[in-house]
């Protein structure tokens, strides 16, 4: 099976976020795999071990996802492409789209795996988009998928119920939490990892002028939330506590 | 004049909230506009009438049994249909499993751009987004060409009801075809019938509640309140409560009225999710604990005492 996964670099969850100017501040930050794409990677590398074929990861990024790119393949997949969007300025959704499509195009994907959203953007946008693009079924926030034939039996998280469905392949899904637990790469998988090959490709590589990929949207500021100030800790027996929190909810916060 | 396209969403035979905030944002983009509402699925039209109370101008119903479930195919065929008859400038949906799954297929398919899980929107064109999951906000335009953004439940105001509003309620016919996907079946899981993302109480529990078993304490005081009952990364790791009811930047972005969070630390991916709540209540029996940081009311205390305590007081209040 012909397996893709698409990946982002974001910060690691535990990072608190700095802004200077309307930008986010990446100085000393540590990256990761987008929590999300890590469980579409385990999950390709499950569906390769049963039923053969090739893992290819995808991102679209600068040349620091080079590192997420390894941690991957280290992980067990087997080749890497780094779609470079340095040139590109203001990028949005619309530009990972554009980027993505042109790519898969030439290949013959018989399942193309993401994450349900990435925790930077938040957005969730690209995967449907790029499965409309290519003409393919999507299913996004999976929780369990199986390959049979050339059908994909897959559970959906919808908000807490879950939806049972079957697709005929090829089709692209979106991981939620609880698909699997990502293995952590083991050092003779570092080690393979090194040796593993890793395409850079840029707008020309994929025959793209600038134009093409220009962001449909502008991000016009970026800001932190003002800082929640500490409150009121309530005192005496548990009795007193629980009755001044609800009078305090019901007539100060007027929240019940 | 502008027209506004309302992609509003049903769930067990009634609108679902967001839809009606869906047009109050509608009319936050341009006050005046046609507001065109559009509602999708088996045996809807006979509950259309309610989106002119909040302002609706028009609502389109397409009933159909092939729209009885979800499917990207179906929807997309539909409202592919709708929106090149009506051409609107520019379309609201709310942030739900559904709006997440079709409008960027919509976007795709419509070459544009697409603003999701807005917050709030400043002079009818900026819209406001989270990013980090909460620990940042960004402003976002679209310079030209469709207005399309989803909403996030519980932050953009419904307007107010008037049962008195009437408009022009039309069907469509679509002929929807060439399905390929084939629902199965679809499982509840939801232990109290309210919905985390539109919860306007939430009632969050984490390592601190020790089992499984444990959490019943929280659904008996989310009960009384009407809540829907979350977790933090902890208790789900631990495997006291599903995945579905995590809470944090992984799992669920939540922002209710009242957060009650019971026995769980405040770790900086779990106070993402949740920090932009109106009111937190922290209860924990560590002092140092996080969550006090964020908390406009904190009881320093066991758990196991407190939260029945609190459950038996609310009744008394709220009866």
């Amino acid at each position: 099976m012909n397996i893709f996964v698409i990946l982002k670099r974001t910060f690691d969850t535990e990072e608190k976020i700095q802004i200077d100017n309307g930008e986010i501040v990446e100085d000393g930050a540590e990256f990761i795999i987008n929590p999300y794409d890590e469980y579409a990677v385990e999950e390709a590398i499950q569906i390769r071990d049963e039923h053969g074929g090739e893992v290819t990861v995808v991102t679209v990024g600068e040349e620091e996802a080079e590192k997420q790119l390894r941690t991957a393949l280290a992980m067990g997949a087997d080749k890497a492409v780094l779609i470079d969007n340095e040139d590109v300025e203001d990028g949005d959704t619309f530009t990972t789209q554009a980027l993505l499509t042109a790519y898969f195009k030439d290949q013959e994907a018989d399942i193309i795996l993401g994450g349900n959203v990435a925790v930077d953007g938040g957005s969730g946008q690209v995967g449907p988009r790029l499965a409309d693009q290519l003409g393919i079924n999507h299913v996004t926030s999976i929780t369990d998928i199986v390959i049979e034939g050339s059908t994909a039996k897959i559970e959906k998280d919808v908000e807490g119920d879950q939806m049972m469905l079957e697709v005929p392949l090829p089709v692209l899904v979106t991981a939620q939490q609880g698909l699997n637990e990502p293995r952590y790469p083991s050092l003779p998988g570092i080690m393979k990892a090194k040796k593993k090959p890793l395409e850079t490709l840029d707008l020309d590589d994929l025959d793209l002028d600038e134009e093409d990929v220009e962001g449909k949207t502008k991000t016009v500021d970026r800001y932190l939330p003002p800082e929640k100030q500490a409150g009121r800790m309530l005192e005496g027996e548990p009795e007193d506590q629980v009755s001044e929190l609800v009078t305090l909810l019901k007539n100060e916060a007027k929240v019940i | 004049m502008t027209k506004q396209l309302v992609i509003s969403e049903v769930k067990d035979g009634g609108f679902r909230n967001v839809s009606f905030e869906a047009v109050g944002a509608a009319k936050m983009v341009d006050e005046s506009a046609e507001i065109v509402g559009v509602v999708l699925g088996e045996g809807v039209s006979s509950v259309a009438d309610e989106l002119f109370h909040y302002g609706a101008d028009r609502v389109i119903s397409v009933d159909s049994d092939k729209l009885k479930e979800y499917t990207p195919e179906a929807y997309s065929q539909v409202l592919m249909q709708v929106i090149e008859q009506e051409n609107p400038d520019g379309i609201v949906m709310g942030h739900t499993s559904i709006g997440r799954d079709i409008t960027p297929k919509l976007a795709s398919r419509l070459g544009s751009g697409l603003v999701s899980d807005v917050v709030a929107i400043e002079g009818g064109a900026t819209f406001i987004r989270p990013i980090y999951s909460g620990k940042a906000f960004e402003k976002v335009e679209i310079e030209e060409g469709l207005q399309f953004f989803t909403i996030r439940p519980n932050n953009i105001p419904a307007p107010e009801k008037d049962e008195g509003k009437n408009g022009s309620a039309e069907t469509l016919d679509v002929d929807i075809k060439d399905l390929q996907t084939v629902i199965k079946d679809v499982v509840k899981n939801t232990t109290s019938g309210v919905d985390l993302s539109e919860a306007s109480v939430i009632v969050a529990g984490g390592r601190g509640l020790k089992s499984e078993e444990n959490f019943k304490i929280l659904d008996e005081l989310a009960d009384v309140l009407n809540a829907a009952v979350g977790a933090s990364r902890g208790a789900c790791d631990a495997e006291y409560c599903d995945y579905a009811m995590q809470i944090g930047q992984t799992g669920k972005v939540v922002t209710p009225d009242l957060y009650i969070a019971v026995g769980l630390s405040g770790a900086i991916q779990h106070v993402a999710g949740m920090s932009n709540s109106k009111i937190i209540v922290a209860i924990n029996k560590d002092p140092e604990a996080e969550i006090f940081q964020i908390a406009d009311y904190g009881i320093v205390g066991d758990l196991f005492e407190i939260v029945p305590k609190l459950t038996e007081e609310f009744k008394k209040v709220l009866v």
